[in-house]
């Protein structure tokens, strides 16, 4: 994976995700997140992970993000009116928010790994899937049971609380 | 070279600013979309992490990425109730600005 393109897709994902937050347009902040996943599943290939990378364009950038759009033409938002912006709770909320990044920054910056680089694998994974299916139906066969088990309780819960009250 | 640490600070910009959008936003849908950008940032250094702790097979870590399907999967499902209760909230209230709901303030 060239410098090249890790940066590319980098700056993808964080001018997008950038734009998700700034955006007045509910649809536009929606379609920014989409390109801002799409970036981030060509981080997750570059790590070598094209199961997760591929799940990534399907759930986010397929499922997740018609769903999205689905919601908000159904309430049928519009660009919010421009509100009095409260320049304490804006400045605030910025303060918590660079406090939290220089945080990162600093305990980033005093891990010892974080400065090495990615050490050569000896196998291609162009077969994770398979690896990745292994572990999931041996090692974690009842995590995936329950995580079905949330599927399901989470499907009842929107039925139920997208059905209109009858009085 | 790319190191570990380049992708570890992407992925702290990528929480920070989904951390600001659920900060300075107001529109629930948006405040729904950062926690997304959040869930997403923590994959990320999941996955840096993954490849970075290879194993004696010469593959890397493939629990994590399990773990990262787990996360995925309970992401998509809380997308859903979310968005189911946004519109629940609408019904009663039409409105999905946080300020205009006040039962539960303090």
């Amino acid at each position: 994976m060239s410098q090249f393109l890790f940066w590319v897709f980098a700056l993808l994902m964080l001018i997008f995700g950038v734009a998700v937050v700034i955006n007045r347009n509910p649809v536009a902040s929606a379609l920014s997140l989409v390109v801002s996943f799409l970036g981030l599943a060509g981080l997750f290939m570059s790590l070598d992970a094209y199961f997760i990378g591929i799940i990534q364009v399907l759930v986010y950038a397929g499922a997740v993000m018609v769903l999205f759009l689905f919601i908000i033409m159904l309430l049928d938002l519009r660009a919010e009116e421009r509100r009095r912006i409260s320049w304490l709770s804006l400045a605030g909320g910025c303060a918590v928010a660079l406090a939290l990044l220089v945080q990162i920054f600093y305990v980033i910056g005093h891990l010892k790994s974080a400065h090495q680089t990615f050490p050569p694998l000896t196998r291609a994974t162009f077969d994770d899937v398979r690896s990745v299916g292994l572990l999931l139906f041996g090692n974690y066969n009842l995590p995936l049971q329950i995580i079905g088990v949330l599927v399901l309780v989470a499907t009842i819960g929107v039925v139920f609380l997208s059905k209109r009250e009858s009085r | 070279m790319v190191t570990l640490g380049d992708y570890l600070i992407v992925s702290g910009i990528l929480f920070v600013i989904g951390f600001a959008g659920v900060m300075l936003r107001r529109n629930l849908i948006i405040i729904l979309m950062s926690l997304e950008l959040m869930l997403n940032a923590a994959n990320l250094s999941l996955v840096a992490f993954s490849r970075f702790r290879v194993q004696p097979t010469g593959l890397p870590d493939y629990n994590v990425q399990v773990f990262v399907f787990f996360i995925i999967t309970v992401a998509a499902a809380e997308v859903a109730v979310g968005l189911a209760i946004i519109v629940a909230l609408y019904r009663a209230r039409q409105t999905t600005d946080v300020n205009d709901i006040k039962s539960l303030r303090f």
